[in-house]
C-alpha cells in the first residue's frame, strides 16, 4: 500500500499526515465554530475573526469565498469544514454537493437515484 | 459474569438525527429508514441490555487535530450531547458505566491494546444517532453506555485486522467482569459514502452487500481488507466500516443473523444495519 495508489482514486483527497499538517490551522479555525460565542463572533466580522488563526493568505481567501474544494486542497477536512457550513446554516450535504460541482438539488436527485456509481469511478486510469 | 449477547452494526448519519429531532421521521424521504429500524427496536426492547458498548467515531467534536487517539474508551459517569456547529441535539445525556469501563481499560491495556482513557467527553451524532435509531425518542436512555471512540478521520485509521482483534480482547475484558450484565456491542458508521471531493456521493451497493454477508459468514476474510479497498470501493468516509469489525470480533465465530436492513440514501450515505446474536447466548 503506497500513497501513490491512493492518488489513483479519482476525486478523492486522503486526509493523511501531509494534508493534516498543511490544514492544521484551517481545520482548527473550523473547530472553533463548535462554540456558539465563536460562531457569533465569526458572523459579526469574518475577516477579523480569521485574524485569530494562522491561515495562509490562500486559505483565508478560500474561507471568505467558501470555495470548498480549494479548502479541501489546502488541507481542510470535510468534518471540520462541516462546522463552517453549519455556521452558514447549511448541512454537510450542501458541502458535498458543492465539492461535486453540483447544485444541492441535482446532488439530492443523484443520491435519491442511488448515488454516484462506482463503475468508472475506481481509478483515474478508467 | 458479564456476557456479550449480541452485536449490532448501524450507520450513524447526522441527518437522521436532525430528521428525528425536527419531527420529520414520517416524511416520505425518511419514513423507510425509520421503518427499517422498527424490528430492531422491538428486539432490543426484549433483549433489555444492561450496558451497550458503543463503538463510534468522534467527528471533530470532543477530539480535534490537537489530540488524535486511535482507540479511546470513555470511563466517565455521564456524557453530554455535543454541539457540532448547529447546537447540541435535544437528546438525554448518556449515562456511562465507569466500573465496567475502567475494568475494560485495564484488561485491554494489559492485553496489549494501548487504550486512551477518557474521563470527560461530549458525544456527537456518531454515538447518539445509533441510540436514537434503536431506542427512539425517549426521556432517558434505557441502558448505560461505554463509549469506544476510534479515529477514522485522520489517515491512517487502525487496520480492519487490528479492530477485529480489539473486539476479541473486548470480549475477554467483558467476560472477566464479575457482575451479571447483559452487554450488547454496537459497531457504527458507514456503509459506503463519500462526503468530499468531486467523487462525493459515491455509493457501492455490491460492496455493502458483500460486507454485510462477510460480517455474518466470513469476518476473518473481512478483517484482511486493506484500507485502499475501503477508500476506493466504499468512499473516503466508507473507511468507517472498520469499526464494525470491533463489534464482530467481540462475538462468537458463528453467529445468527437476526435482521438486516439496507437503504440508499440518507443524505450522502448508504444506511446499513445488521443484528447478530451469539448462538450460545441467545435468549
Amino acid at each position: 500500500m503506497t500513497e501513490s495508489s491512493f492518488e489513483d482514486i479519482p476525486g478523492t483527497t486522503l486526509f493523511d499526515g501531509r494534508m493534516s499538517r498543511i490544514g492544521y490551522h484551517l481545520n482548527m479555525f473550523c473547530m472553533s465554530l463548535i462554540k456558539v460565542e465563536n460562531r457569533a463572533a465569526f458572523k459579526a466580522n469574518e475577516a477579523s475573526y480569521l485574524d485569530r488563526f494562522l491561515l495562509t493568505a490562500d486559505q483565508r481567501r478560500a474561507v471568505l469565498e467558501r470555495r470548498w474544494n480549494d479548502m479541501l486542497d489546502m488541507g481542510g477536512n470535510v468534518y471540520y469544514l462541516a462546522k463552517l457550513a453549519a455556521t452558514d446554516g447549511l448541512p454537510v450535504v450542501h458541502l458535498s454537493a458543492g465539492m461535486a460541482n453540483l447544485s444541492p438539488e441535482d446532488y439530492a436527485r443523484m443520491m435519491i437515484g442511488g448515488g454516484r456509481r462506482i463503475d468508472g469511478n475506481r481509478s483515474k486510469r478508467g | 459474569m458479564a456476557r456479550i449477547s449480541a452485536g449490532v452494526g448501524t450507520s450513524h448519519v447526522p441527518a437522521i438525527g436532525v430528521a428525528l429531532d425536527l419531527g420529520k421521521s414520517g416524511e416520505p424521504y425518511w419514513q423507510p429508514i425509520f421503518a427499517g429500524y422498527e424490528p430492531t427496536k422491538a428486539w432490543i426492547a426484549r433483549e433489555k441490555p444492561d450496558v451497550i458498548i458503543l463503538v463510534y467515531n468522534d467527528h471533530a467534536s470532543s477530539f480535534s487535530l490537537e489530540v488524535i487517539p486511535t482507540f479511546a474508551i470513555g470511563c466517565a459517569a455521564e456524557y453530554p450531547p455535543a454541539d457540532e456547529g448547529w447546537g447540541a441535539r435535544a437528546v438525554p445525556p448518556v449515562e456511562g458505566h465507569p466500573e465496567l469501563a475502567w475494568h475494560m481499560a485495564q484488561s485491554l491495556i494489559l492485553d496489549e491494546f494501548d487504550m486512551t482513557i477518557v474521563n470527560k467527553m461530549d458525544v456527537d451524532h456518531g454515538l447518539t444517532v445509533p441510540l436514537s435509531l434503536i431506542f427512539g425518542q425517549v426521556e432517558s436512555w434505557p441502558c448505560r453506555v461505554v463509549p469506544l471512540a476510534v479515529n477514522v478521520i485522520q489517515y491512517p485509521p487502525p487496520t480492519g485486522h487490528r479492530c477485529y482483534s480489539l473486539g476479541k480482547a473486548i470480549r475477554r475484558a467483558v467476560e472477566s467482569f464479575e457482575d451479571e450484565l447483559n452487554v450488547v456491542i454496537l459497531g457504527t458508521g458507514g456503509l459506503s459514502h463519500q462526503l468530499q471531493g468531486t467523487r462525493a456521493g459515491l455509493i457501492n451497493p455490491d460492496w455493502d452487500k458483500a460486507f454485510l454477508d462477510g460480517l455474518t459468514r466470513d469476518p476473518d476474510g473481512l478483517a484482511r481488507i486493506p484500507h485502499i479497498d475501503y477508500v476506493r470501493e466504499a468512499g473516503s468516509e466508507g473507511i468507517e466500516m472498520v469499526m464494525w469489525l470491533i463489534m464482530r470480533g467481540a462475538l462468537d465465530a458463528k453467529v445468527d443473523e437476526l435482521y438486516r436492513f439496507y437503504h440508499v440514501p440518507a443524505s450522502s450515505t448508504a444506511v446499513g444495519h445488521i443484528v447478530l446474536a451469539n448462538r450460545g447466548d441467545r435468549v
